[in-house]
């Protein structure tokens, strides 16, 4: 059974919606170490001999399965590195739950950074949801730095939702992608900073087989005097389609800088990117209000819609 | 009851001062249902956006059952008693018409309760119930939308500012039944509907006539409609505003 206290059972239901131990495979880490691990018939994970991070290992056809790997924090002044790689066997379908949630009540700084690889076979379908979460009134940052690299064969989809909603004051997210034949990707994140938070993603998704797509949409919320990045590129190499969106709130001092870039090598390369930044829109607020809601009360439903 | 009292709004628009609402006393009394119609810019819009506390008069006095209301937002307004259903309805992305709905009733109603005020206004519930309220609805989608939530909000007092606007011809028969039953309905509150056509002046029980800001005439249907007859004030279905056919979805 998990050796866990209160807050890193809050932290978990918050990053994974965790109330128990998970179904099938998982490994729990918590500061710093795995409270608890347990494989299946068809996913396997194992500790790295280097002892900083998984090896993921999904059988081909397995169907219907789940892979729960969050971390929590709750130490001051703990940071880490760790790297997970999965391998996905041909034509296999589960899903992926990772995330990480830091409580942070003293002063100094703590930080994990995961870097996470996706070796994704043929044909096989991934649903991958990561969550940041961060809480506690300590001067120490919360810093979350997640690299993703994921690997498509043919005819392969991927679907990613990140979620970055409270309390993560320092994050530098890169994502690569790199997509065979007919492969499918598509990433959806949603962002709110506040206070003096700083939320930088980069993205470089390159098509690279024929047939192959790629959808990206980032909605975010910039609040106080926080600061966004998003900064997106596709590459076109082959026949393929790719979108990325960027549709962003700005509110009260926040700052963004979205800058989207498409590249095409191919004459059938069909890229589009969108980018709209603005506060909200006054009519909205008025509209909830003559239902009867506060200003602030209208703005925390528009965001909550926005972002849901 | 609502009273508006020599209710005066003026702008600067450009460097002078324009009145766009002159002088207006008005009362839209209790089990009544009130149509004020008028030409294109003649200030009706401005007029319900005044009663809804979005504009703040000039000068002039807003009493809700005898309350002077004028200073009050349009939240503490809301909460009193005043619905409105906005000319051109507002989309928000990720809110979603249940959402929109149970905000409107302040209570947590069943999705089987939000349903019928969807029903009402002839959509057909469960296409619509989870839509999100953004640019992927219709006009004609929106606007009925927009009339369910008023409806759902069960007010005081009801103003609809051109609801028929966007909606298809076979759909606006729906509209009037909509507004028909609503008028059945009303004990002891009251309806307002800016209209031009001459099927909602049909139903009213008094009508407003408004022209440049100002009260031009007022009175009894029996009183007002036929002077208005084949002007731009009371139009026949078919001329106005209407779409040639909408795509909303019905059971
Ligand atoms: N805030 C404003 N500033 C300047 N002009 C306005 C403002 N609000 C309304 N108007 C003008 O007042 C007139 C009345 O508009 P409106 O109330 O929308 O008329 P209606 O609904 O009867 O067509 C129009 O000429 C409009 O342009
Ligand atoms: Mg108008």
């Amino acid at each position: 059974m998990l050796e866990m206290d209160e807050i890193q059972k809050r932290l978990l239901r918050e990053v994974a919606d965790l109330h128990k131990v998970p179904e099938g495979a998982y490994n729990i880490r918590a500061n710093g170490e795995s409270a608890g691990r347990v494989s299946t018939e068809n996913i396997e994970i194992e500790p790295r001999e280097s002892g900083d991070g998984l090896t993921i290992r999904i059988k081909p056809n397995t169907k219907n399965e789940s892979v729960h790997i969050p971390v929590v924090m709750t130490k001051s002044g703990i940071k880490e590195l760790v790297y997970n790689d999965f391998y996905v066997g041909e034509n296999a379908d589960v899903t992926i739950v990772a995330g990480c949630g830091i409580d942070n009540c003293g002063s100094q700084d703590s930080e994990h950074d995961g870097i996470h690889r996706f070796f994704i076979g043929k044909g096989a379908n991934i649903r991958y949801v990561e969550k940041h979460y961060g809480s506690g009134s300590g001067s120490g940052k919360r810093i979350l730095n997640p690299g993703t690299e994921v690997y498509m064969e043919a005819d392969s989809s991927m679907e990613m939702e990140m979620v970055q909603i409270k309390g993560v004051d320092d994050t530098n997210r890169t994502t690569k992608a790199e997509l065979a034949e007919n492969a499918k990707l598509v990433i959806r994140e949603r962002l709110m900073t506040h206070g003096d938070q700083n939320a930088l993603s980069f993205y470089d998704v390159q098509l690279n087989g024929e047939g192959s797509s790629a959808d990206l949409v980032s909605r975010s919320v910039a609040r106080d005097n926080s600061y966004q990045k998003f900064d997106a590129t596709l590459t076109g190499n082959a026949a393929c389609s790719g979108h990325t969106e960027c549709d962003a709130i700005i509110m009260d001092k926040g700052t963004i800088l979205a800058v989207p870039a498409l590249e095409a090598n191919d004459v059938d390369a069909a890229l589009v990117h969108e980018a709209a930044i603005g506060k909200i829109a006054g009519d909205q607020i008025i509209k909830l209000m003559t239902l009867g809601l506060t200003e602030a009360e209208a703005e925390e439903q528009i965001i909550n819609g926005f972002l849901k | 009851m609502l009273e508006l009292k020599n209710i005066t709004f003026q702008v600067n628009d450009e460097g002078s001062d324009k009145e766009i609402i002159r002088d207006i006393s008005l009362t839209i009394p209790d089990d009544k249902l009130v149509v004020i119609t008028g030409p294109n810019g003649g200030g009706k819009s401005t007029l319900a956006r005044l009663i809804a506390g979005i504009e703040k008069p000039t000068s002039g006095q807003i009493l809700l059952d005898g309350e002077d209301i004028t200073n009050l937002s349009i939240t503490d307004r809301a909460k009193k008693g005043i619905g409105f259903a906005f000319q051109q309805p507002v989309r928000f992305k990720g809110i979603q018409v249940f959402d929109l709905i149970k905000l409107a009733t302040g209570t947590n109603l069943s999705v089987g309760e939000a349903c019928q005020f969807l029903s009402a206004v002839g959509l057909c519930a469960r296409d619509y119930i989870d839509r999100e309220v953004n640019s992927s609805l219709s006009g004609g989608e929106l606007k009925r939308i927009e009339i369910a939530t008023v409806l759902a909000k069960a007010s005081r007092l009801s103003v609809f500012d051109e609801p028929e606007a966007g909606i298809d011809l076979w759909s606006f028969q729906n509209l009037i039944e909509v507004f028909q039953n609503m008028r059945e309905q009303i004990h002891d509150s009251s309806i307002l509907i800016i209209s031009h056509q001459e099927r909602i002046l049909n139903i009213a029980d008094e009508i407003v006539v408004l022209k440049d800001g100002k009260l031009e005439k007022q009175g009894s249907r029996e009183e007002i409609l036929p002077s208005l007859m084949g002007t731009a004030s009371a139009v026949p279905e078919c001329r106005k505003n209407f779409v040639a056919k909408e795509d909303a979805q019905e059971c």
